[in-house]
């Protein structure tokens, strides 16, 4: 059975997803699907447990070896991934069914939540998978489904945003395929490993450098690096609340993994160095992302759109850390896409309280919402300060380890940038606390008996926000794992 | 540590923790009980160090005593119990509390062996006291408590760093002597901390803290300042700094300087800080000289010091409390109806003047025969002077004033019992001390060698004392006598006071037209800067605004053509 956990990872959600057609009742296809994201978690845990006491795992489908059948690998950087997606599923289900049942029709939720498992399916896969295509067909199934799930939105913009995000996420799918084709013609090969060892032989043509080129491009689309994040405002401001919530936590950090697997991993160090100045590149995308995408926050009235755009800045940051190219660069991103994922889904998780409450995620009908929903507007606040990366919360944690990375080449101007770019964050969060804590409440609201979201949300949005504490304070977690991973991919072995 | 062992700071810590549980009679006997069984147990003790502790890699030393700081543990055991006695009529959490912080504060400093121990009293000193000028609840005291406590902490940080230079350049964190004679950075450190130390000691312009924040304190408070600020002072420069000669000068300036404003001040409890100050400048010079016999008169004047001037604040407290008033040209014939404490007031005057038989003459003599004996006439003339001064403003001047002179037409009563029986602890101990000189000179960090009573001191000093008494009957008869004005007398404190803020308000005048333009200027800026962020990250910004596909696949096109360009090229 153990040795099967790598394969069961992702089989489980898998087919999990068609068998909801069968459970009848919302509440038990819920039940149904939450039992088996916790399950999907419970082993992510055990693999990372795994890895941590034996190292990687390498696990043969159907028992054909690597080369020719279909390899799923898991290393630490996979566990850690594992974790984080299975576990983030696991807590926005289990504060979802209340939200879900009000935002989605009954007669679309079972497709919801095959639509949901399939995603959590597809997002797994991508990290479990040890071979290129393979990484592609999940890509592929976690994409079509999130466009599902986006599409399900209640506001009409939902299914054209999701249009736009299918349009442009296809693209960047197919720049993916394209380079992973370029790859099998020049290594013969789909295996990440194999690919790995090949590659150096044949650095010098100009197939693998524009397969390269595809690749990064892709990657960068999917993970919404500014200036390609266009789709991710729109698909996250009107997608089912539930869906922002469980996709901000895990559908850009799988593909931030990607960015890391296949620059680091298959192109190896040494070709993706020696590159053009990409890393000066990265670093100065990834600030222009924090400072673009955070001013834009500061102005926007739809608070879902706030953060979204506010995502887009935070993963300005993992780029920065991504561009460094060492180790301490490497880890600081890493270990903020587990901080960035407690921090957004504990907020968007808060919004969904908001919306169902609320019906609206408005930044004026927030007004005075601290006296009628208390829980939910301290929620809002600690998530936010640890969106600032106040010290005690998670978002200080990995922002201390980012500045000293920059330091660590000198960068002091990246540094400097890095905290200023904080800073906006204060702006935009401090919008929001003013208008919940001192803005008069309008005066229809406590009429029509606004009061406290339903115990199932807070509880889940609470677990978010004491992480978010706890691992601000006790970092040996999320810090040892990301260290050993960063060494890991460092280390060149795959 | 067994509980015989631990430092006296704790005890009145603990205590000041433990009143506001309590209120009544349990209160006042935990006020009471505190300074006797901490000083048993401080009697009990052996010298030595007793508590070490090592913080952030720091040997500390919070509890160290030796001859001279067990000296000055005594007498602050005294002070507060004699203090609190005095204060137990009143029912003022905040007074009861801040006074037994700050006593322990003064222990705690004494009781340094290590300079950063020495520190953290220092400015506990600082912060405990501030409460009781605070605790008069008037504008007036809550201004003078401000001034107080800014000099009071600016002398902290003097030693702060004082101290970490000097531990930096002598890598030792122990108090012990430390002399102006160091070169480089110790030296620096060494005249920093000098500074502070002057700054609680009341050096001459150091001093307007003193005169300043005191008599606005309420009757009892000013009973516990009296005591404690500028004798921790005096201990660090005794144990710091003794024979540096520059004291010597110093000490004398200090008897002298504030005599001139004693005799023309009218609040009665502002000449008794002056004559503080004057009665410290005997210290000083005692430390300055640095003999055996200069350092042990020094101390034994702390001793005798404390238990005097309080006594004489007291007595002016008893005033004050009675009659609301304090000024000498508003009080006058009180010895009617005040006569007990019109006796306890003269044995105060009668020591502070060094009359033989009271306390003031076995220590400050010993002091003026050390400037004798060491060659420093001129100093010694000053001190002559002094003690002529003394004995006008505080000898005769207070009780005068206070309780003869022309009857102001007051009629009051004795002041509550417990105030007497304070008042009485402290004229019982000026007489001991004065007929039974040995009780403190066995206490002394030097062996004693000094006979207060043979015929020469004697003689001197009565000559001296009978000679002021007749100019001041004599300068009073005439009319020449300075009357007793309401009036506001001008000390270096104008410099800050006045000085200060018109400069300051004169240069900022310069400046205003400046700092317009430059106001509306960076305004101007600002806002353009706003608005043109508005522009591009705004809802209808090019950021913020929802692309259209197209724009969109254009802009993915672009940069991986870009991407493809860069990386083949």
């Amino acid at each position: 059975m153990l040795i099967h956990l790598p394969i069961l990872q992702v089989i489980i959600p898998l087919l999990g997803a068609p068998l909801c057609l069968m459970v009848k009742g919302s509440r038990f296809v819920w039940g149904f699907t939450l039992l088996v994201s916790l399950l999907a978690s419970m082993i992510s845990v055990a693999l990372l447990w795994q890895v941590e006491a034996n190292g990687t795992l390498s696990y043969a489908l159907g028992g054909w070896q690597a080369p020719i059948g279909i390899e799923y690998r898991i290393d630490i950087l996979s566990a850690y991934l594992l974790l984080i997606v299975s576990c983030m599923s696991t807590i926005v289900l289990l504060g979802g069914y209340r939200s879900i049942e009000k935002e989605i029709p009954v007669s679309n939720q079972s497709y919801f939540y095959v639509a949901y498992l399939l995603c959590l399916a597809g997002l797994l896969g991508i990290v479990a998978a040890g071979d290129a295509f393979n990484v592609f067909v999940f890509l592929e199934i976690s994409s079509l489904a999130s466009y599902i799930l986006i599409g399900l939105g209640k506001d009409r913009r939902a299914l054209w945003a999701s249009f736009q995000y299918l349009i442009v996420g296809t693209i960047g799918a197919t720049f993916i395929l394209i380079g992973v084709g370029y790859l099998y013609i020049m290594t013969g090969t789909l295996n990440m490993v194999d690919l790995a060892q090949r590659i150096p032989s044949v650095s010098e043509s100009t197939t693998v450098l524009v397969a390269f080129a595809f690749l990064i491009v892709g990657v960068c689309l999917k993970l919404a690096m500014f200036p390609l994040h266009v789709w991710l405002p729109n698909a996250y401001a009107f997608a089912p609340s539930i869906v922002t919530a469980f996709l901000a936590a895990s559908a850009t950090k799988v593909a931030v993994y990607l960015l890391f697997r296949f620059s680091f991993g298959v192109f190896g160090i040494e070709l993706t160095e020696s590159i053009l100045p990409l890393h000066e590149v990265f670093i100065g995308l990834g600030l222009a992302g924090v400072f673009a995408a955070s001013l834009v926050a500061v102005f926007q009235q739809n608070i879902k759109r706030l953060f979204a755009y506010s995502s887009v800045a935070q993963i300005g940051y993992m780029i920065v850390g991504y561009g460094l190219d060492s180790v301490a660069g490497s880890m600081a991103s890493l270990l903020h896409l587990f901080n960035h994922a407690l921090m957004k889904a504990s907020l968007f998780m808060a919004l969904a309280a908001v919306v169902y409450r609320l019906g609206s995620v408005q930044l004026k009908d927030l007004a005075g919402l601290a006296s009628v929903m208390p829980w939910t507007a301290a929620a809002i606040v600690i998530g936010g300060l640890s969106l600032v990366g106040v010290p005690l919360t998670v978002g200080f944690v990995s922002k201390w380890y980012l500045v000293l990375a920059a330091l660590e080449q000198d960068l002091w101007w990246v540094a400097l940038l890095l905290v200023v770019g904080s800073l906006l964050a204060i702006v935009y969060v401090w919008r929001i606390v003013e208008q919940m804590y001192f803005a008069p409440s309008t005066s229809g609201d406590q009429s029509d008996g606004t009061r406290e979201a339903p115990i199932g949300l807070l509880t889940a949005l609470w677990i978010l926000v004491i992480a978010n504490i706890y691992f601000g304070i006790d970092t040996r977690l999320p810090v040892g794992v990301a260290e050993l991973a960063a060494e890991h991919i460092f280390g060149g072995r795959l | 540590m067994w509980i015989a062992e631990l430092p006296s700071f704790i005890y009145f810590y603990l205590g000041a923790l433990l009143l506001p549980l309590l209120r009544g009679w349990g209160r006042n006997l935990v006020l009471l009980a505190i300074p006797l069984v901490s000083g048993f147990f401080l009697w009990q003790l052996p010298e030595g160090e007793h508590w070490q502790v090592t913080l952030l890699g720091f040997e500390l030393t919070p509890f160290y005593t030796d001859r001279l700081s067990v000296l000055f543990g005594y007498v602050f055991h005294i002070a507060a119990f004699i203090a609190i006695v005095y204060a137990l009529h009143v029912r003022d959490l905040l007074q009861q509390v801040a006074s037994l912080m700050y006593a322990g504060s003064a222990l705690g400093a004494v009781f340094s062996g290590d300079l950063i121990s020495l520190f953290v009293f220092w400015e506990m000193l600082a912060v405990t006291s501030v409460f009781l000028v605070f605790a008069r609840r008037t504008e007036r005291a809550y201004r003078s408590g401000m001034r107080y406590l800014m000099i009071q902490v600016m002398s902290g940080l003097l030693l702060l760093v004082g101290v970490i230079l000097y531990v930096q350049a002598s890598g030792s964190l122990r108090f012990d002597f430390i002399g102006l004679e160091h070169v480089g950075t110790a030296g620096l450190a060494s005249w920093l901390i000098f500074i502070a130390i002057g700054i609680k000691c009341a050096f001459p312009f150091l001093h307007t803290w003193l005169t300043d924040a005191y008599p606005e304190s309420t009757p009892t408070g000013t009973i516990f300042l009296s005591a404690f600020t500028t004798k921790v002072a005096v201990y660090a420069l005794a144990r710091g700094y003794p024979g540096t000669e520059l004291l010597i000068y110093i000490g004398a300036v200090m008897t002298c300087f504030p005599i001139f404003y004693a005799v023309i001040e009218n609040d009665l409890r502002r000449v008794l800080a002056y004559s503080l100050i004057n009665q410290v400048g005997f210290m000083v010079v005692g430390i300055g000289i640095g003999t055996a016999l200069a350092v042990n008169g020094a101390v034994a004047h702390a001793f005798n010091d404390v238990i005097f001037k309080g006594l004489l604040f007291m007595s002016m407290g008893a005033v004050l409390h009675m009659t609301g008033k304090i000024n000498g040209s508003e009080l006058g014939g009180l010895y009617k109806s005040m006569p007990k404490t019109t006796i306890l007031c003269i044995v105060g005057a009668a020591s502070i003047s060094a009359f033989p038989l009271f306390s003031g003459f076995v220590s400050k003599s010993m002091v003026m025969t050390a400037a004798l004996n060491n060659g420093y006439n001129v100093i010694w003339l000053m001190l002559l002077f002094a003690s002529a001064g003394v004995f006008h403003h505080a000898g005769i001047k207070i009780p005068y004033f206070a309780f003869f002179a022309h009857d102001s037409g007051i009629r009051t009563s004795e002041p509550p019992t417990n105030m007497l029986i304070a008042m009485t602890i402290a004229a019982v101990l000026c007489v001991a001390i004065g007929v039974y000189p040995e009780m403190v000179y066995s206490l002394l960090p030097h062996d004693v060698d000094y006979t207060p009573y043979d015929t020469t001191h004697v003689l001197a000093q009565l000559q001296l004392l009978f000679f002021s008494a007749l100019a001041f009957v004599w300068l009073n008869q005439r009319g020449l006598y300075p009357p007793e004005l309401p009036s506001v007398n001008l000390d270096v404190e104008w410099f800050y006071r006045r000085l200060l803020p018109r400069l300051f308000e004169f240069i900022m005048g310069l400046f205003w037209s400046l700092n317009e333009v430059l106001r509306q200027t960076i305004k101007r800026f600002l806002s353009a800067l706003g608005n043109h962020i508005h522009t591009h990250s705004g809802p209808q910004g090019i950021l913020a605004k929802t692309w259209p596909t197209g724009r969109v696949v254009f802009w993915v096109a672009m940069i991986l053509a870009a991407f493809l360009i860069l990386s083949l090229y």
